[in-house]
């Protein structure tokens, strides 16, 4: 459910905009930050808001690469895999963190902590190899240095974060 | 050298408004705005030589000029800094040292198109420069630089942002004028081209954050000054060059365009990393076919790198050393296109998972000779796809084919990739 405050801070952000519509991707940004993930009821109250059927919504909801149309962890952890991460060791990376997360990649850890994805080139290529988790960019990593990380972010979650 | 985009960055830390201004940064808006017409701003792009910097760069000022005057109703401006090319991290650098010449670059476009309403498109990602560049307007705002009645003017004209939730086609204009409504970004055809027919179906420029970011030098200091900074007498200004790979010094530079290849490399990134010899490189981002040591006298600018027979596309250099394979390198390029494929037309979406198969056989020792030709065929005929990005795509296939035909030929005959055990070796493994 939406809390008012929610709701009113939503159809605000749709006021300012030129169509309803522009600001689609906005308002599935924050429900997915509400809800964790977009779900069906978050794609319907979006569809509510901006005037558009929830197929219209979903269009959207399934094309963006961090708009997650199915439950995610936590910490969704992006691993570069485009080119230059590729040659400064990119590979090694994503299958050490998903050896050391228990997964595959596409999967969530059994914690329901992380989830590791991985993702279109993240623009930070001089430092290489790349990830993000959450907004975070992280670069020039080691598959070890990488864990250290994933033990700082998991510090980060709150109790009643935790699933 | 001089330095254009970079001359206000100040070591580790993003310029301040104050700073900007205090070295001259807004002169050029207001020189702009009380010296001359909007025609003649175009003018002066069109004369300063000013080209694209998000890839194919077409002339600006030419661009520019295929926008009606005369037409009724809103026009509009787009910043793209939707930077997902594989390989490119110039605009990311140019707002986190620097957002007040991208916002002075844009009033100043706006003014010479007639636009009161601009928006720049920013990529996922790229959360210190989106605030930055929040902090930017807003600042500009309060000083009376943006807004309505621009510095008692008369011109009005107001700046959004839109931050995007992360896919490479958003970069193609069409498809991101069809991001920004809210719509899925799937491109539109062309014609209208987005001039007469654009954003809610009005005149709209697409411009790139370097490309703009060039303009309030133009317009302070004059073309003729702007062609001077290039490092030959046929091209025009300085490019943000961005280098990733093993280079023992990976990082954006300013330098001259049309400095020669072989001087980035040696003289600002020091060389390779220490134990490995250059082989190769992509020149301007994961769509453009691969230069070799036989490049290094190249000079990078547009027109000297067509010639070379590749596309100084985005600066996005990324090096490879010997150890790497360049089957295998062709294969993750692809990979890339095929997943940020749109779906939207048969030969895109069909087309390249079937040239990541070819590749994919070919690097597992599964190759036969009737797969270089395949390859082939396919570069000719995904030129007919609906967009530029399966075109894209095929530009590291058909430098991989007029280079490195002899690799492909070893892994074919040898029924394996002759890098086995090097350390980038994946045995064509997909990496998911």
């Amino acid at each position: 459910m939406l809390t008012d405050e929610l709701r009113q801070e939503l159809q605000a952000r749709i006021a300012a905009a030129i169509t309803p519509r522009e600001a689609a991707v906005d308002v599935l940004k924050v429900l997915q930050s509400h809800y964790g993930w977009l779900t069906d009821e978050a794609v319907e109250e979006a569809a509510a808001l901006l005037g558009l059927s929830p197929l219209q919504v979903d269009e959207l909801a399934t094309f963006y690469e961090m708009l997650y149309r199915r439950p995610v962890g936590k910490r969704v952890i992006h691993v570069c895999d485009s080119i230059s991460c590729w040659a400064m060791g990119g590979e090694p990376l994503m299958a050490h963190l998903a050896k050391s997360l228990g997964i595959q990649p596409g999967e969530t850890s059994a914690d329901g902590l992380f989830t590791l994805l991985p993702c279109c080139c993240l623009g930070n290529c001089g430092e290489a190899p790349t990830m993000m988790v959450g907004d975070t960019l992280y670069g020039r990593l080691q598959p070890e240095t990488a864990l250290e990380i994933l033990q700082k972010e998991r510090t980060t979650i709150t109790k009643e974060e935790r699933p | 050298m001089e330095l254009l985009l970079f001359r206000h960055n100040k070591p580790g830390r993003c310029t301040t408004f104050y700073e900007y201004r205090a070295e001259g940064g807004f002169a050029a808006l207001r020189k702009g705005l009380a010296e001359y017409s909007p025609d003649q701003v175009q003018q002066l792009v069109i004369d300063s030589g000013l080209r694209g910097r998000g890839g194919a760069g077409f002339p600006t000022g030419k661009k520019w000029s295929f926008v009606p005057r005369d037409l009724p109703g809103p026009r509009w401006l787009i910043c793209n800094c939707d930077e997902m090319e594989p390989g490119t991290y110039k605009d990311r650098v140019l707002l986190e040292a620097n957002p007040y010449a991208l916002v002075e670059g844009m009033i100043l476009a706006a003014y010479a198109l007639g636009v009161r309403h601009a928006f720049v498109f920013i990529r996922r990602g790229y959360e210190t420069a989106a605030t930055n560049l929040r902090r930017a307007i807003d600042e500009a705002r309060q000083a009376g630089l943006l807004g309505d009645n621009i510095l008692g003017s008369g011109f009005s004209c107001h700046i959004d942002l839109h931050v995007s939730a992360g896919r490479y086609i958003c970069g193609e204009e069409t498809a991101l004028m069809n991001a920004l409504e809210g719509r899925r970004a799937n491109p539109r055809s062309k014609p209208p081209f987005p001039a007469i027919k654009g954003l809610w179906g009005g005149p709209t420029v697409v411009n790139n954050v370097e490309t703009l970011a060039n303009v309030p030098a133009i317009v302070l200091n004059g073309p003729a000054w702007f062609k001077g900074l290039a490092a030959i007498p046929e091209a025009a200004g300085t490019k943000l060059f961005c280098i990733s790979g093993h280079v023992r010094n990976s990082a954006c530079f300013e330098l001259p365009m049309g400095i020669t290849f072989g001087k980035i490399i040696d003289n600002h990134c020091g060389g390779m990393r220490p134990g490995s010899r250059f082989k190769a490189c992509i020149p301007g981002g994961a769509s453009t076919p691969y230069f070799t040591a036989d490049h290094f006298n190249v000079p990078m600018d547009f027109d000297s790198v067509a010639r070379a027979g590749s596309r100084l596309g985005t600066g996005g250099i990324v090096v490879f050393d010997e150890s790497v394979c360049m089957v295998a390198v062709t294969l993750n390029l692809v990979r890339f296109y095929a997943r940020e494929s749109c779906g939207w037309c048969t030969p895109c979406r069909e087309g390249l998972p079937f040239v990541v198969e070819i590749l994919t056989r070919i690097e597992q020792g599964n190759g036969t000779a009737d797969d270089i030709e395949l390859l082939r065929e396919h570069v000719r005929l995904l030129n007919h796809a609906f967009c530029a990005l399966a075109p894209g795509a095929m530009g590291p296939v058909e430098g991989l084919l007029r280079l490195f035909e002899d690799e492909i030929r070893e892994h074919i005959l040898h029924k394996g990739c002759p890098f086995a055990g090097a350390p980038h070796y994946t045995g064509g493994a997909d990496g998911k």
